[in-house]
């Protein structure tokens, strides 16, 4: 049986820079995996990678064992990766519900006659794109703000909107880019149990960058750490924890 | 041999034609690659450099001046300081207050430059076509005969002179001079260039300045080639100059004058094959082949988005 | 020399070199020569003044601009009024009001008026078209006067060659231009925006060179003629049916009225006018119109979320040009000519220029820019050379100044009802 996620020997280049170079990482269904490391470790760059906004310059990146690299973005994550921003990329002018909804289009009715002519499969086909949105705004708190520009919600509101909107697209493996950073520490909380909903309840796996040390030590099944562009250790929280290459190098040689 | 002599001829006079094009392609990709913008009024600016061209060049025939180098000073004087001037105005009228919005908004308001350009002179100039003879008649022949031969006229040596001494001063300037590196940092990183107390106003509209300078050579140089200009001209000189500097990689200037000049050959060869009716119809299919099959263009850097 | 002094002499001495080597002076073929003459004094004088002129504002600008900003903190009660005529809700209402003048009006009009009429509708339903690829997707499309063009030739080949109806050639005419826009989208919207308006720009001036050229099917320069007019379920509104036809006034009994055709070629645009608007107001609640916003906002979001960006720009660019073959079929139709000079990049500017005056996304304020500048060079014949200037400085001022054009319109938004 193969993994969910399975990524092997991953190396980009960057002309002369080589950004990431032999990531290996292996993740299941109902599994939260965090990368942690320093600043310009090649975190986002794996992430970028993995959803094909970069093409990655060798390696493999299998998901449910196929072979994904080198694919476009957006076949990507019709196969079921999506992904958060570091910096939230919300459609600002829009509201949270059409945030949403966007978000569904590919499970919309988008036969351009029915939606001209309003027909029944296509009402219906909107009225359940409604309702499921509404379901997962309600699940991350926003549903007064459904019709509030997504551009006005406060920040904690829109990285939960953003995850919300990863939802509608109905993904198995969901990854989020420093989802905890700016959150105050109820928010990050709150965030701790979302993650853990998604993973328990609905079967995601998780593939998470934070540099918020207790989130990532309280929810992740596994770690890896990246330094430099390699990777440095990986193992469970409780062995990440003392493990003396991460110590060095996160606190320097004492 | 007079099919090698043909092609060969087809050839010098797709070099000449490229070789202009080339010049004013670097402003097109100078522009674009600092500000990521296409300037749309560069056309008409070669079009105007055209007209104060040869009315410098009339004028002074008038006044009984016509000794040819002083004509020639005079011509590329006139033109380069009046498209200058033109350059900067259209990036302090039709960019400068627009920076930073919509990037449809730059792009309308410089249509909107360019077609005003193109009718202030077709009013004050009217849309006959204006005409000069030769200043520089005689041809050197390669061959035989002119028959048997490939001729090479006077015109276009001058051409290619001018154009190589005006290609290296700008590599030369780009590459060791103090504003030649600001301009650099500028194409790497507006903001970053910006924050590092470079005036990158002043920047942007060097490049302006320095696409209509090269521009203004161009049209000198066409303009002693054809002898002929109207007011139409630059639309679609800027349409292939746009298309070489988007097939030799858009943002860089080799990459401009190679696609300049093989879109020059192209064309020449072009209208030998389907007629010179169809001359403009091969530019544009390549322009859309080099977009289907290499989108950076031939010397590009593909772009690496920031995510 | 203070810096201001300096700036301004700066300044009047850029307008002196960008105006009066090409106003000032005038060349002249006098015979085999070319000479140069002066302009009018009064052109010269202008020009010295303008140079003057913007001296005295560089020295002055900054007393001035004090001065102005004194003036002009005016009371916030436009911006309610604003708020509300960009109302999605309020701008149905409006063209609902416009409706029924604009069928009744015709009956009573001039015949001139009508046929000025249709001219402003084809030109209303251009922008309309338009607006969905510039004001809705926010790609730039240079070349739609091509579409156009592909759209009336459509109709006019295929009834030149098969004797084809008006009717029966809307539907291929606006399929074909369609089918050129996907064939033309296909390969550049993968690539940046600003290589799309180049391209199309290119487009439209090599369909016009291929009309031109291509003489043996399209009559090159001097076109296709005699080109029939729709019919009313096969009643013709000419004088004489052709056999097998019967006519209008003929089977209604009514007199012979050349007015007849005018009034009725005026309710066709309308109608196609109003399929237009319909269509438009419906693609604004379908998922490819929010698609269409949410990919002008931030294309790499909608690619993380398994949006195709270019399916998408690719649906809004085919449709937009399958309106513009509508509106040539019409065009080809009410003319019963067409030739290669009505499709030039001049037409294309002049649909952008409507697009842009009316407001992006803006469908009321798109019809009043067509009714503005079809209607302005109409009134004002003895400025008709300066009509291409004034188009290109008005591009220019309402992107400096009104950028959402003179009637925006908001979205309509979705809500979500508790």
């Amino acid at each position: 049986m193969s993994a969910l996620l399975e990524v092997r020997d991953l190396a980009m280049r960057f002309g002369g820079l080589l950004a990431v170079d032999g990531v290996s990482l292996s993740l299941g269904a109902r599994q939260v995996l965090s990368m942690i490391g320093p600043n310009g470790a090649g975190k986002t760059t794996v992430f970028n990678c993995l959803t094909g906004f970069y093409r990655p310059s060798a390696g493999e990146i299998l998901l449910d064992g196929e072979p994904i690299q080198g694919l476009p973005g957006h076949r990507i994550a019709r196969k079921g990766i999506v992904r958060t921003f570091q910096n939230v990329r919300l459609f600002r002018e829009m509201t949270a519900l059409e945030n949403l909804l966007v978000a569904q289009h590919r499970h919309l009715n988008t036969n351009f006659f029915a939606g001209l002519l309003k027909t029944p499969a296509f009402r219906r086909s909107e009225r359940q794109a409604l309702e499921f949105a509404h379901q997962w705004l309600e699940r991350v708190g926003l549903a007064d703000g459904a019709n509030r520009l997504a551009g006005t919600l406060a920040y904690g509101q829109q990285r939960r909107l953003e995850i919300a909107r990863c939802m509608m697209t109905r993904p198995r493996l969901l990854m989020l880019d420093e989802p905890a950073a700016g959150l105050n520490p109820r928010e990050t909380e709150d965030l701790k149990a979302l993650i853990g909903l998604l993973r328990d309840e609905h079967g995601l796996g998780v593939l998470l960058i934070e540099h918020d040390m207790p989130l990532v030590m309280g929810i992740s099944d596994r770690i890896v750490v990246i330094n430099q562009g390699r990777p440095l250790a990986e193992g469970t929280p409780a062995q990440i924890r003392c493990h003396p290459e991460v110590i060095k190098a996160y606190l320097g040689e004492a | 041999m007079p099919e090698l002599y043909h092609y060969l001829q087809q050839l010098v006079n797709g070099l000449t034609v490229g070789s202009t094009y080339a010049l004013i392609a670097i402003g097109y990709t100078m522009v674009y690659g600092i500000i990521g913008m296409i300037n749309f009024a560069h056309g008409e600016v070669y079009m105007i450099a055209s007209y104060v061209a040869f009315i410098a060049i009339a004028g002074l025939s008038m006044l009984g001046l016509d000794h040819l180098p002083l004509l020639m000073a005079a011509a590329f004087a006139a033109s380069i300081v009046v498209a200058s001037a033109y350059g900067y105005s259209i990036e302090r009228l039709a960019y400068r207050p627009l920076r930073g919005g919509n990037r449809l908004i730059p792009l309308i308001s410089a249509i909107g430059m360019s077609i005003f350009l193109q009718n202030e002179v077709l009013l004050a100039q009217d849309s006959r076509d204006k005409a000069i003879p030769s200043l520089l008649p005689g041809n050197l022949v390669i061959g035989e005969s002119a028959m048997h031969g490939v001729v090479i006229s006077w015109t276009q040596i001058l051409i290619f002179a001018v154009i190589l001494l005006v290609m290296l001063g700008l590599t030369l300037f780009i590459s060791r001079s103090r504003l030649g590196r600001a301009c650099r940092a500028c194409a790497e990183d507006l903001k970053m260039a910006g924050l590092l107390g470079i005036d990158t106003h002043r920047i942007i509209a060097l490049t302006f300045v320095i696409g209509a300078v090269l521009a203004a050579v161009a049209a000198v140089l066409l303009g002693l080639q054809y002898g002929v200009i109207n007011p139409q001209m630059g639309f679609l000189a800027g349409i292939k100059a746009f298309t070489a500097a988007v097939l030799g990689g858009i943002g860089s200037i080799p990459g401009a004058m190679l696609g300049g000049l093989l879109l020059g050959v192209a064309e020449a060869f072009g209208a030998d094959l389907f007629g010179d009716a169809y001359k403009d119809v091969v530019a544009f299919s390549l322009l859309v082949l080099v977009l289907l099959l290499r989108p950076t263009g031939i010397l590009g850097r593909p772009e690496v988005e920031k995510v | 020399m203070s810096t201001r002094l300096r700036t301004a002499l700066f300044s009047a001495l850029l307008v002196l070199a960008v105006a009066w080597p090409v106003l000032g002076l005038k060349l002249t073929t006098v015979g085999i020569r070319l000479e140069v003459h002066n302009a009018s004094p009064a052109m010269l004088w202008s020009i010295a003044a303008a140079a003057l002129g913007m001296f005295c504002w560089q020295l002055g600008r900054d007393r001035l601009a004090a001065l102005w900003s004194g003036a002009a903190s005016r009371p916030a009660v436009p911006g309610r009024l604003k708020e509300v005529l960009s109302l999605p809700a309020t701008q149905r209402w409006g063209l609902l009001a416009l409706l029924v003048p604009a069928l009744v009006w015709p009956f009573f009009a001039s015949r001139g008026a009508v046929d000025l009429a249709t001219l402003i509708l084809i030109y209303a339903m251009l922008g309309l078209g338009l607006n969905i690829v510039v004001g809705l997707a926010g790609l730039l499309d240079l070349g739609y006067v091509g579409f156009y063009a592909v759209g009336a030739y459509t109709y006019a080949l295929l009834s030149e060659y098969w004797g084809l109806g008006f009717w029966t050639c809307l539907p291929i005419a606006g399929a074909m231009a369609a089918l050129f826009g996907f064939l033309l989208g296909f390969p550049v919207l993968r690539l940046r925006g600003d290589y799309l308006a180049i391209v199309t720009l290119g487009f439209g001036e090599i369909i016009r060179i291929l009309l031109r050229n291509l003489t043996d099917v399209t009559g090159g320069p001097n076109g296709i003629g005699g080109i029939d007019k729709p019919t009313l379920f096969g009643l013709t509104f000419e004088r004489r049916a052709a056999e097998g036809l019967q006519t209008f006034h003929g089977f209604f009994g009514l007199p012979y009225d050349s007015a007849d055709k005018v009034i009725f070629l005026y309710l066709i645009a309308l109608a196609l006018v109003l399929l237009t608007l319909f269509v438009i107001n419906r693609l604004l609640r379908m998922p490819i119109g929010r698609a269409w916003e949410a990919l002008r906002e931030d294309e790499i979001a909608c690619r993380a979320l398994g949006l195709n960006p270019t399916v998408i720009k690719l649906s809004a660019f085919t449709l937009g040009a399958c309106f513009a073959g509508f509106a040539g079929s019409f065009f080809a139709a009410r003319q019963g000519l067409v030739t290669p000079e009505s499709f030039s990049f001049i037409e294309s500017a002049v649909i952008l220029a409507i697009v842009v005056l009316g407001g992006m996304g803006s469908q009321l304020g798109v019809i009043l820019a067509a009714v503005v500048m079809i209607l302005l060079p109409e009134l004002m014949r003895e400025f008709s050379e300066y009509r291409m200037l004034l188009f290109g400085a008005l591009l220019v001022l309402m992107m400096v100044w009104r950028p959402q054009g003179l009637l925006p319109m908001q979205r309509p938004h979705l809500e979500l009802k508790s």
